[in-house]
Parts: C-alpha cells; structure tokens; sequence
C-alpha cells in the first residue's frame, strides 16, 4: 500500500519535472535570464565585479555602502595603537582584514607551494556536541585553527598541504587528472592535538549576493527539503539548525559551506571575531583556550573592539554586495550546456531560481526574482568530498549546496579557477568530477557526455 | 523697464544653443578617440612627473640633506597633480586596473606605515629594518597588499611615508628628518634610501607601461580599446567617472573619512596632501565629461566630449552637467588643508561643513551623469539608480 503510493507520487514528481522541463525553450535564453540577481544586478565583469553596491541603491545608501567597504578592506592593527577605532588584532588571527581572505570580496585560493594558508582555514573539533548543538572545540586550540599572532603570543603553529595527483579518463579516452589533498599540522604552539581531533578545511567564499540568499523565505526552502527522499530522486536535502548570537536561539542555517551559519549578521560578527580576532556586541571575547595563557594575557583594543554602528555598516556591506549578470546567455553553446544542467539533474540541488520576500530595512533587496542556483540545504556528497566532521546537524559527508551565481569571473576577479571547500579543483570540470554521493548520478551523466556536451556544459557554468 | 530690455538677448541665446546641435552631428567614435587622446596625455604627464621625482630621490639619496628631502617633497606633491586626474580612468579594467592590478602598486592606501619601516614606539618595524630580508623590487611586488589591502609595499603613499614619515602635527604634514637616510645617524639609513629608490623607480616604470598601452598607432590595448563598439567605450568611460565620483571620491575618501573623524582615513596622510587628491579626481571627471584636458606643460588637449553627445539629444541637461561638474570642482577647492583638521568637530564645523557639500555635489553630478548616460541610451551602468 506504502510502496504504491509512493510510486505513484515519484511519478508524478518525475512528470512533473518533464512537464517542467519542456517550458523551457532551450533554443533562447528566458527573459531577463541574466539578471542573476534581479535589479540588484550589476554589469561588470573586471576585477570590480563583485565589489559594487546592489544597483537599485540610492545614492545616500551607497554612502552607507563606502562606509562598509572601507572598514572591510581596513587592517586591524596590535593594540594599543593611536589609532583607536582599528586596533584590537588578535591576539591569534589568520588575517589582519576582511579583505585579507575575501580578496576583491571574491573566492580565495589555497596557497601556493611553501606559503601558508590565508583565505583557507581549518575548523577544529572532537565528537561530541557543545551546549547549543554546536561541535565541541579541540581542548587545546579551540574551534578554529590561527596560523597567525600578534607580538608576544604564539601563533597556533603551521599547516603544510601535500597534493596527490589521481589521474583517469572520460569514457571517451580523454584523459584528466584530480588533485586529492592531505594536511597536517605543524609546529604546534601549545602541544599535541587531541587524539580525535576532526577538521574541516574551508575556503573563503565569494561576498555577493548574501542579503538576497538571507531574503529567500525560510518556507521555500523547507519545502525543497526531502531528508528521506520520498520522491526517490537519490537527492535528499536536509536543513541545518544552528546557533544564532545575534538572536540567541536556534535556527535554520544558510551560510557557510555546511550551512552552519544563519544570517549575514551572524557570519560577518562571527568572522571578525574567528578570524581577525575582533570582539563585538555578540561575540564579547576571542576564543584563548584555558591552557593559552599568553592569549588570555594580551592586550585587548577595547570593549569590545568593534562599535555597534561600525558593525551595522560591515553587515549592510556584506548584505548588498551585487551579484554580477550572466555573459553569453544567448551563445548557442551557453543554451545547449544549460539544458545538459537540467537534463543531468544538476538543477535538483543547484536549484536556478528563487523569489526573496520583504526585507525590513533593505527595499533593494526585497520581493527580487534571483537566480543563485542552490537550494541552501545539506547534500551528502560522498567519500571523496567527505571531511568526516559533524558541524551542527551536517553530518560528515554533508556540503551546502554552494549557490554558483559569479563562478565564471573567479578568473577576472581573483585571478584563479579554484572551486570546492577547499579549493582542490583547478576547474570547473574537476569540481563536477569530485562530486559523489547524492550528485553520482549527475555527475556519471557529465562522465559519460560527448566532448562537446561536457564543453557545453562547462561553457554554461562559465557564464553564471 | 529692466525685463524688456533684457528680453531680446536671451531669446537670441536659447536660438544660439538650440541651433548648434543641428550644425554638426556628434560622432561617438570621435569622443572615443579623443578621449584616449586624453587619457595618454594625462598618463605621460604623470610619467614625466615621476621622472623628476625620480631625479629629485636620486638627489636626495646621493646627498641627504633638509635642501634635498624638500626638493623631493615638493617633487612628489608636484607628481600627484597629474596622476589625481587619471583617476578617472578606472574601474572598467583598463589597463590600469586589469588583472595585473597596476593600480594597487600605485596608490593603494590605507597603509600601514609599520609593515615598511619603524614608527613610533616599535623601532625595529617594517620591511626595512629587518635586515635579513633582501631587498628587490620583485619581492616587494609580491609582498604588496599581502595579507590584506593595507599591507602596501610599493607606490606613491609608500614613498610618501618615506619622504613625510609618520603625522602627529595637527598643523601640518609629518617632518621625517633626512638624517633618517644618513648612514650612522638613521638606524638601516642604506637599507631606507635603497627602499626609496626601488619604489620610486617602479612608480616610473608602471607608468611607462600605462603611457604606453595609450600610445596611438602602436599594438596596445588603446589599439584593441578602439576597435570595441564606441557605445560599448561610451559605457566604460562613463562607468568610471561615476563610480569614481559617487563610491570612491564622495564615499570612501570623503564620507568614511568624515564619518570616523580619523587621520588613517585621509588618503595623503603623511603629507597632509589630501585636499589636493579631491581636487584632483574632480577634475579628471571633469575632463572626461568635457573632453578637455590641460597638460601640465600648459597646452590644452580637446575635442568631441560627452558633453556634446548629450547636448545633442537633451541642451539642458547638458548644461546642467557642465554646471554640477563645475559645481564639484568649486566644492572640491574650497576645502582646506589639512584634511586631517577639515573632518574634526561638530556637525556645523566649517570644515565638516566644507567636506559635505563636496559630497553633496559629487552625489548630485552622479545622478546627473546617470540621467545623461540614460539619455544617450546606455541602461546597463553599473551605478544604474532606480527610477
């Protein structure tokens, strides 16, 4: 009786999802299909692309936006300091800005052979849960690995990075080549981790369009949720439930590459703090574990470091940064590759299209047509993706779907093509090919494509 | 009695305006190509000026002395008046501001003074006073904006730390003393005039390289610039000039600076050179709109402008462009110097007071440039306000 019924609603789901598909004229592109970010949407494609105010913002806001900017790319410096708006660094830090990570508010890179990790960092666990469901922090470094310290404390130590190449072909005999990364742990500023330390390498995402992936209603995106996959798709999608700071009690989480963070407020506040190792309003203290007494010791640069106003501009900033539009929606290729996307079932996840609701305080952003290509949810993505690290309710082989709006200007604004969590994949291909689990099926089907429908494809993710 | 009187000229003028439009039709392509006539001008000026402020280092270097720091000074100030100006050609990745980010060698601000030499109370600072690091002009390439945007190794304000040193005189500009290049008197004195010399030489260089991208009649990107639809050039020149009037010069080196109160957030903050930088990026607006350019030897470049193409669709808002941009410029030279004293005070300050209406008239010549730029047909530009 079960069984019937839910074959006859998979079936449904699957015509439902032709009927759906055949809308589509794949021979033209849909109208405004390049406004990824509805009339936020900017034009650029240089090095500036991400870095503009959403395009519908007045220009008494976009000072508001300036003020953001400038305290985005502002160094912090060591307390004490005569410059006593910015001083407060530290005491363990990665990097001494926003922008030190989010380079042009762009996707960082892992770094170059003998240099040490910058917009790459490593979160830091053992099993078990903290109070608010949040992973338990390693005893003796925290939750958070800081290469970096200010005079007279101890950087936490170095991370070295190895590359193993694993080469093997297409089908049709072509022949490429993954790179599988290891890590370690060095020079170890106060002792041995614990013997079941887990960690998760993350790398600096992107800053645009974060306000409109905060405005997409939380119902639609419960909605695409099937922790147990009744349409029997092999897609699952689960949502994370995290801590807020800000308000203080769980909710759904959608930012950050396991979904562990919930809102531009808390991610932004949350990063100064981590990171840089600036104390605000919700996040009083930076993390000195117990036996780290020359962190506890060090000279703060006030209570907290960051003002409440100065914060509220970093978060409009972050909130409005615009996504840039689509190049090429027309070029045949660019139309052939998108039906390929929805034909390999990369649009199950990489949901295309949303609408955000109303946003109080932020009209630019609110009731906008969006085309971020995510669904926002947990996806087990299989062994070779795995970080085997609980964070929240993701369990170990678990990744947010990434939105892809801006992946094909990573080149013109940061000058690389590195993708995935922690940057292992040189291309846009390697990242399909490391996809496992859930997205097996899609990414057997881009395998076993022609050379040209897997250029096609490749073209068509180049143009978002 | 007066009105009547006054009544016949004025008919004659509005006849004048209305007829001149019809008299010869404005070609995009030749504001194009006047404007990359501009736009080389402007960059060779800037390198003849760093030539001398290259000389005038080399002076100093050789002989440091209080007559040779203050000759390298006045030097440096002079090479600012034509790079402010080229300001205006950024933020459509030109080659000013591609991939190579020759930009960000040259004027990346804010920075921080200890990551390059001693400041007060950490003696031992900065890349020049750690003797065991080599000095070359790669490295220091490569160690610019490192680890963030303040993190400047290389360019104008590096050199300007290094003639001015740090500002703690609310009167005026920092006195760094020239002993500081004096083998024996300055601690790492060879280390610091070597340092001097690489940056200024690379300030020349990148300017050579810029100059020659806009070099006519040679393979470069001017070459490939004009081969782009004129419309297309039309957007990248306008997108310039607005998002270097409203974000960079109104908002981040005016609103931020106004708003913190703060030294650090002066764009020539050692040399108290900040006034002028204003001036300056207004008056490379400016000349993009008007499509004139006044060398720094005197002679005059000009042509087809923008301010023709609009006047051909729309006379008034043409005029009104030329009255907000000429607005701006006004504001811009009535602030006084030092900026660093202009922000501090209460709302009604006359310094505040000065600074905000600069602001407001760089807003105002924005949202008019951005109806002008929708009257020539141009809808996609990235400063694109609602309606």
């Amino acid at each position: 009786m079960n069984r019937v019924f839910w074959a006859v609603i998979s079936a449904t789901a699957v015509l439902g999802l032709v009927t759906g598909a055949t809308q589509i004229d794949w021979t033209k592109p849909e109208p405004d299909e390049e406004l990824s970010g509805g009339a936020t949407t900017v034009h650029e494609t240089n090095r500036r692309a991400f870095s503009l105010p959403a395009a519908n913002m007045n220009l008494d806001r976009r000072a508001d936006f300036a003020v953001g900017h400038a305290f985005f790319n502002m160094p912090w410096v060591e307390a004490p300091s005569s410059t006593q708006a910015r001083d407060g660094l530290g005491p363990h830090f990665i990097g001494r800005s926003c922008t030190a990570c989010h380079s042009s508010d762009g996707r960082a890179a892992p770094p170059e052979a003998g240099e040490q990790p910058m917009g790459l960092l490593f979160r830091l666990s053992i099993p078990g849960k903290g109070p608010h469901g949040e992973p338990k922090p390693e005893p003796t470094y925290g939750g958070q690995f800081n290469n970096q310290a200010i005079d007279g404390v101890k950087p936490e130590g170095l991370i070295e990075i190895s590359y193993q190449p694993v080469p093997d072909k297409f089908p049709d005999g072509e022949a490429y080549t993954l790179l599988k990364p290891t890590y370690q742990f060095t020079e170890l500023g106060y002792g041995p981790m614990h013997s079941k330390t887990q960690f998760s390498p993350r790398i600096a995402q992107q800053v645009i369009g974060l306000g409109l992936l905060e405005a997409i209603p939380e119902k639609d995106i419960l909605s695409r949720a099937d922790p147990a996959d009744r349409d029997n798709d092999g897609v699952s999608g689960r949502a994370n439930y995290v801590w807020n700071a800000i308000t203080q009690r769980k909710s759904l989480g959608r930012f950050g590459w396991k979904a562990n963070t919930p809102s531009v407020a808390h991610q932004t506040a949350g990063a100064a703090n981590g990171d840089i190792g600036i104390t605000s309003r919700h996040f009083p203290a930076e993390e000195c574990m117990p036996s780290q007494k020359d962190c506890h010791q060090a000279p703060r640069g006030g209570k907290p470091e960051i003002n409440d106003k100065n914060m509220a501009s970093l978060v409009f900033y972050t909130q409005t940064l615009a996504v840039p539009a689509r190049r090429d929606v027309d070029s045949p290729q660019v139309l052939r590759g998108k039906q390929l996307f929805h034909q390999a079932q990369c649009a199950a996840c990489h949901v295309p299209q949303h609408t955000t609701g109303l946003v109080k305080g932020l009209p630019e952003l609110s009731k906008q047509t969006i085309r971020p290509f995510t669904d926002l949810l947990l996806h087990d993505m299989g062994e070779g993706l795995a970080d085997n690290r609980p964070d929240f309710e993701a369990d170990g082989r678990e990744w947010r779907t990434p939105p892809l709006w801006g992946i094909g200007l990573f080149q013109s604004v940061n000058g690389h093509t590195r993708y995935l969590h922690d940057g292992r994949a040189r291309n846009v291909s390697e990242a399909i090919l490391w996809h496992g689990g859930e997205a097996t099926k899609a990414q057997q089907a881009y395998l076993n494509m022609p050379k040209i429908d897997r250029e096609a494809l490749v073209a068509f993710l180049n143009s978002l | 009695m007066l009105r009547p009187r006054h009544a016949f000229p004025m008919l004659a003028l509005i006849a004048t305006l209305a007829a001149s439009p019809a008299m010869a039709a404005v070609d995009t392509a030749a504001v194009v190509n006047n404007y990359a006539d501009i736009v080389h001008a402007n960059y060779e000026d800037a390198l003849i000026k760093a030539k001398a402020l290259q000389t005038a280092v080399e002076g100093l270097i050789a002989q440091p002395s209080k007559e040779s720091l203050e000759v390298a000074r006045q030097a440096w100030l002079a090479a600012r008046e034509p790079y402010g100006q080229t300001e205006a050609f950024r933020f459509y990745g030109g080659p000013i501001d591609d991939a190579k980010d020759v930009e960000g060698r040259l004027n990346s601000w804010p920075l921080d003074e200890a990551y390059i030499d001693a400041v007060k109370g950490k003696p031992n600072s900065g890349l020049i006073n750690n003797a065991k690091a080599p000095l070359n002009i790669e490295r220091l390439i490569k160690l610019n904006a490192k680890g963030g945007e303040a993190n400047v190794s290389t360019g104008y304000h590096a050199i300007e730390f290094l003639l001015w040193g740090q500002d703690f005189n609310p009167k005026g500009a920092g006195d760094r003393s020239y002993t500081d290049f004096v083998d024996g008197q300055g601690k790492n004195a060879d280390r610091r005039r070597q340092y001097l010399k690489l940056v200024t030489d690379q300030v020349v260089a990148d300017l050579d390289y810029l100059a020659g991208q806009w070099k006519a009649d040679a393979d470069n990107y001017r070459s490939a610039f004009l081969k782009d639809k004129p419309e297309a050039n039309l957007r990248k020149m306008l997108t310039g000039m607005a998002i270097l009037s409203s974000a960079e010069l109104a908002g981040e080196r005016m609103q931020v600076a106004l708003d913190n109160q703060d030294q650090e957030d002066e764009h020539s903050c050692f040399s108290d050179n900040t006034h002028r930088d204003i001036v300056n990026n207004a008056l490379g607006i400016r000349n993009v709109l008007m499509g004139e350019y006044k060398r720094v030897d005197g002679s005059v470049v000009k042509g087809p402008s923008i301010k023709d193409l609009v006047a051909e669709k729309n006379n008034a808002l043409a005029d009104k462009l030329a009255l907000d941009f000429n607005a701006s410029v006004q504001a811009a030279e009535s602030i006084q110097a030092p900026f660093d004293q202009e922000i501090i005070g209460k709302k009604d300050a006359p310094g505040r007071k000065r600074v905000s209406a600069t602001i407001g008239a760089l807003k105002k010549q924005t949202q008019t440039l951005v109806e002008a730029a929708r009257a020539l047909g141009i809808k996609k530009l990235s400063v694109d306000l609602p309606k």
